[in-house]
């Protein structure tokens, strides 16, 4: 089993650099939002870094994964570039898909990145597409579909679940539960357990502190080292929090009372990671804060890059539509 | 290049094998399609020839495995699915409209998505409300998709072939009804160019019938008995439904004046009403009577024969739309 604590002192700092990177990012369009700086819709990752990070760090060039409105995190975790992706964000011409997706639809293909969705459960047919790809062409990839709790209950998440099962696909499931899909809690929403249903349909399935690094990390390696060689699909359900709301702007008035701020008192996955490696003596206390000044000025450098980059022209709109039209 | 006598469905299947043996990056997926054919035997010998990875059976799960086409395209293969019937098309729909479709250009031109979507469609087989439609304006108002209609075996082989290896997603809907047509097809005919759009079939100055698959030969057969009358119809099969090329057909109609569409499904948001408005915008001055659409009464298909046969346009009637606009 690949503990997380055998990770290398580099290893270690870059996952947590981009869980960093990810809070950053992520607190960073919070207060542009706020500010009336980005226009129409973001769903915000943080809170939820140790699930994609844990699960992404077990990833390279040769495998993808299909992300959800809540992309962001998913976007960093795989590598994409954060210039192009704050440039999206704002609508710029610059952005990764030219501003003509936004927050939602954030995908590069050279990363393995298949996109955003906007489409709650989206992905996870994708996934069984990428993962086909990998598995008739041996590549040895994997693919792997974040999905919400709301998401768990679409019929395309099930439908894949059974799809990866009966072709033996490398394909991984990881149902981020954030408690909410949208306003509407878990409890009313989903019937059964999401183990059960994984088991259910023939797959693998493990419960997961999804705030945890080093058990997201634990449970990810089981499942793409499964995949990898031939084992077939898993299911890995992580149970966490998203410190805003549904979307921004949203009033969050179905949470409890304190939820967030207990929450992250008690179980902040970046603290976590900083306490538990400190513990174990692999890093300095020095060694975190340094990753701290760095991301902060990286974030600050993409963020005032993207306000000052041109918009696209009208000229933009009327193209990538087909190919040779 | 040698032309041969084939039904629509052997033009299907010769185009599927040679643009598979053609292309390696070419799959098929579907309900059925492997070990049986198919269930109209569109993919009769694939399975033998190609083998399970590249002839695939799906489990009866639309939404998934047109999802997981998505998934094939944005990584290197050129996937075909199978819709076994076009009313499916309904329970995909997500997949292919706010998918498919747009994928491309929310990635701001940086993907592309080779996909072929066929999907056979039609009544006349008494098959009831939920198997007959073609559904072939159901997506008619959705950016990024190609939508094709195959009326005969020589359309069906070509414009699959022109469709399989086109670098955006196309909509082929083909008709059971003309499973077991027979036509001439052109073996081997490169097939670039072969989604342009409108092809006139019989020449005329009195009238333009336009119209889709199955209706075509009912249009050309209502031509048959227009011209005993001493009318003479130009009939237009309009093959591609999205991008639509209305040009030949406002050149058409400036001939011969008038404009009759066919086709196989409710006046209300078909593709005849844009044909309608497209040719009374650019050739207005040349009507010399309003133009007619022919379709079905708006009500889904029914099931006892002597229902939908007095549901699915005859030549009959379409001859009599063009007489009342003499």
């Amino acid at each position: 089993m690949a503990s997380g604590l055998q990770l290398s002192r580099d290893q270690l700092l870059q996952a947590y650099r981009q869980m960093r990177l990810i809070r950053d990012f992520e607190e960073t369009v919070h207060e542009e939002f706020s500010a009336g700086a980005i226009p129409g819709f973001v769903h915000l990752y943080a809170g939820e870094e140790a699930c994609g990070v844990g699960v992404c760090t077990h990833l390279d060039e040769r495998d993808a994964i299909a992300s959800t409105h809540r992309g962001h995190g998913h976007c960093i975790a795989k590598g994409c570039d954060i210039d192009g992706m704050m440039h999206e964000i704002f609508g710029r011409r610059a952005g990764l898909c030219g501003g003509k997706g936004g927050s939602m639809h954030i995908a590069d293909l050279s990363k393995g990145m298949l996109g955003a969705n906007g489409i709650v459960g989206g992905g996870p047919p994708l996934i069984c597409g990428a993962a086909l790809t990998a598995k008739t062409l041996k590549t040895g990839g994997v693919a792997v579909a974040f999905v919400g709790d709301g998401g768990s209950n679409q019929g395309t998440t099930l439908e894949s679940y059974n799809l990866a099962k009966v072709w033996n696909l490398p394909a991984i499931f990881v149902v981020e539960d954030n408690g909410y899909a949208e306003s509407t809690g878990t409890k009313y929403s989903v019937g059964g357990s999401q183990v059960q249903r994984g088991q259910g349909f023939g797959l693998p399935a493990v419960e997961v502190d999804g705030s945890d690094f080093f058990a997201v990390y634990e449970v990810a390696g089981e499942a793409v080292e499964r995949a990898r060689g031939g084992g077939g699909p898993t299911l890995i359900h992580a149970r966490l929090l998203r410190y805003y709301g549904h979307f921004e702007g949203d009033a969050t008035t179905y949470r409890g009372p304190g939820e967030v701020a207990s929450y992250k008192a008690a179980k902040d996955p970046l603290m976590q990671f900083r306490n538990r490696v400190i513990e174990a003596s692999l890093l300095k206390p020095d060694e975190f804060d340094a990753v701290d000044g760095e991301v902060k000025q990286t974030v600050a450098r993409t963020l005032t890059q993207a306000k000052a980059a041109p918009m696209p022209t009208e000229a933009d709109l009327l193209t990538d539509v087909y190919n040779r039209y | 290049m040698p032309t041969e006598e084939l039904t629509y469905r052997e033009a299907i299947v010769a185009a599927l094998r040679e643009e598979m043996q053609r292309d390696p990056t070419t799959l098929i997926m579907g309900e059925d399609i492997g070990a049986s054919g198919g269930p109209f035997k569109t993919c009769l010998g694939l399975y033998e020839e190609f083998g399970p990875a590249r002839v695939r059976d799906t489990p009866i799960a639309e939404t998934g495995f047109v999802g997981a086409a998505l998934g094939l395209a944005l990584t290197g293969f050129r996937p075909i699915v199978e819709i076994m019937f076009s009313d499916f098309l309904g329970v995909c729909f997500d997949q292919i409209v706010n998918g498919i479709a747009k994928h491309r250009f929310m990635s701001g031109g940086r993907v592309k998505v080779p996909l072929v979507i066929r999907s056979i469609g039609g009544g006349g087989l008494r098959f009831g409300a939920q198997h007959s439609q073609t559904g072939e304006s159901w997506m008619l108002s959705v950016p990024g998709l190609k939508i094709v209609c195959a009326s005969a075996p020589d359309v069906a082989y070509t414009m699959l072939k022109a469709a399989i290896r086109d670098d955006n997603p196309v909509l082929v809907i083909e008709h059971k009804a003309l499973l077991s047509t027979k036509g001439d097809v052109a073996i081997g005919t490169e097939p670039d160019g072969a989604l342009s759009g409108p092809k006139i079939l019989r020449t005329g100055s009195d009238a333009t019938i336009v119209a889709s698959l199955a209706m075509v030969p009912r249009a050309l057969a209502a031509a048959d008995l227009l011209s005993a009358g001493g009318i003479e119809a130009e009939v237009i099969d309009i093959r591609v439904l999205r991008p639509m090329d209305t040009r030949p057909i406002c050149k058409s109609v400036r001939k011969t004046h008038r404009l009759v569409t066919v086709e196989e499904q409710a006046q209300v948001g078909g593709w005849g009403a844009e044909v309608a408005a497209q040719v009374v915008h650019e050739a207005f001055d040349y009507l010399d009577a309003p133009p007619a659409r022919v379709c079905l009464p708006d009500y889904p298909l029914p099931y006892s024969p002597v229902l939908e046969d007095a549901a699915l346009p005859s030549p009959e009637a379409i001859a009599a739309a063009v007489r009342a606009l003499m």
